[in-house]
C-alpha cells in the first residue's frame, strides 16, 4: 500500500483532441507504474469515481478518470450527467476516443511502465468490454456489471449502434468480469451468454458473480453495496492487475490500425 | 379557481433546486440511478431549459412508490373541474 500520492483534476486531449476534464491520482514512489484507466458509471464524474482512482493510486497505480460528460459543461457533474443523458448518452465512438486519450496520457508519464488497464462500472462496465475490443495497446480490462453488453437491435441507438457483445471477436487483452447475481442488468443469463462467447472466441477471461449482491455492489455510498462481496471482488482486480499489469513487457501493439 | 384544494402525497426521495424562478422547456424522465437520493433505482424527472445550460435544471428523485403516489395526486388533481376545463379548451 502507498499512503503518499497526488491527485488532481488535469486537461487531457481526448476524441478529436478536445480537451477534457479527467481525475488524476498517482502514488508517489520510487521507479516506475502501470496506469489504469477509471471508467466513471452513468450517474456520472461523482465523487465515488474519483473515490476509485484514489484506491487505485493507493495500491500503486498511476489512474486517471475522464469526464465524458466534460464537453456538456462547464457544470456540476450531477448537471451534465442529466444533459447527456437528454442527448441519449454520449457516443460509443467519443467515448472510445476520451479513453484512448486517457491511456495515452497515463503512457506519457515518465514513471509509466508502459502497461495500461481499465476498469468501468454500470455503463462504464460496457465501455470497458468496448476499449477492450477498440484499444490494442491494452493490457487488461475490467468490467463490473456491465450493462447492456448484450442489447437487441431496438435497444441500439444513433450514439451507441452496435451491441458490444458483437466486437468480441477483436478483443485484445484479458477480461475479468465482476457480476451480482441479484442484478437485472446484466442478467445471470446475459453474463452467461458474455461468457460463453468470449470462450467461444478463445478469449482470456475470469468470471466471478456474487450471490446476495445486485449491481453497484462496490459502492459505498449506495444501498447496493454490499460490503463482503466487494471487498473480495476488490482483492479479484488487484490479482487480475498485479498478473497483467505489474509483471513483463509492455503490449508492443501499435493502436493505429 | 381559488378553493385551497391541495392533493398531497407523502413521498421519499432527493430534490435539487435552483437559486430563483426558471423558465422550463423541457421534462425528462426516467427510471434509473439516482445521482443523490439513497436508493438504487429511483424515477427521476429532470425540469430543465436546454438553453440555459446544464445548470437550469429542477430535479427530483423519488422511489418507486412515491412516484406512483404523486402521480395519483398529480391525476387527482387534474380531475377538478377548473382543470377539466383547461384541458378541453
Amino acid at each position: 500500500m502507498l499512503e503518499g500520492m497526488i491527485a488532481e483534476t488535469v486537461g487531457i486531449s481526448g476524441h478529436n483532441g478536445d480537451v477534457i476534464q479527467a481525475y488524476y491520482a498517482r502514488p508517489v514512489v520510487a521507479g516506475s507504474v502501470p496506469g489504469v484507466v477509471v471508467i466513471h458509471h452513468m450517474p456520472g464524474w461523482d465523487e465515488w469515481s474519483k473515490e476509485v482512482t484514489r484506491k487505485l493510486a493507493y495500491h500503486g497505480y498511476a489512474a486517471i478518470c475522464p469526464h465524458l460528460y466534460s464537453r456538456l459543461g462547464p457544470g456540476r457533474w450531477d448537471d451534465v450527467a442529466a444533459a447527456a443523458r437528454a442527448r441519449g448518452g454520449t457516443p460509443d465512438a467519443q467515448v472510445v476516443g476520451d479513453l484512448a486519450g486517457a491511456a495515452a496520457f497515463l503512457r506519457a508519464q515518465p514513471d509509466a511502465n508502459g502497461k495500461i488497464g481499465t476498469i468501468g462500472f454500470c455503463s462504464g462496465g460496457r465501455q470497458a468490454y468496448m476499449l477492450a475490443c477498440k484499444l490494442p495497446s491494452l493490457n487488461a480490462a475490467v468490467d463490473c456489471w456491465g450493462g447492456r453488453v448484450v442489447a437487441s437491435s431496438d435497444q441500439l441507438t444513433e450514439q451507441q449502434p452496435v451491441a458490444v457483445i458483437d466486437m468480441t471477436k477483436d478483443m485484445h487483452c484479458p477480461l475479468l468480469g465482476i457480476f451480482g447475481n441479484d442484478d437485472a442488468n446484466p442478467d445471470v443469463g446475459q453474463v452467461n451468454r458474455i461468457e460463453e462467447e468470449l470462450r467461444n472466441y478463445g478469449k482470456d477471461c475470469e468470471f466471478h458473480r456474487y450471490d446476495g449482491a445486485g449491481h453497484a455492489f462496490f459502492a459505498v455510498d449506495r444501498p447496493a453495496y454490499r460490503p463482503e462481496q466487494a471487498v473480495d471482488g476488490w482483492k479479484k482486480v488487484f490479482a487480475f492487475y498485479e498478473r497483467h499489469l505489474q509483471t513483463g513487457a509492455a503490449n508492443p501493439t501499435s493502436d493505429r490500425s | 379557481m381559488c378553493s385551497w384544494i391541495t392533493e398531497k402525497a407523502t413521498i421519499s426521495g432527493h430534490g435539487k433546486g435552483v437559486a430563483d424562478w426558471l423558465p422550463l422547456t423541457t421534462a425528462n424522465v426516467y427510471y434509473d440511478h439516482p445521482a443523490s437520493a439513497p436508493l438504487d433505482h429511483a424515477l427521476i424527472i429532470d425540469f430543465v431549459n436546454e438553453a440555459a445550460g446544464p445548470g437550469a435544471r429542477v430535479s427530483v428523485e423519488l422511489s418507486a412508490q412515491s412516484a406512483q403516489d404523486l402521480l395519483r395526486a398529480i391525476q387527482a388533481a387534474l380531475a377538478t373541474g377548473q382543470a377539466q376545463h383547461d384541458l378541453t379548451n
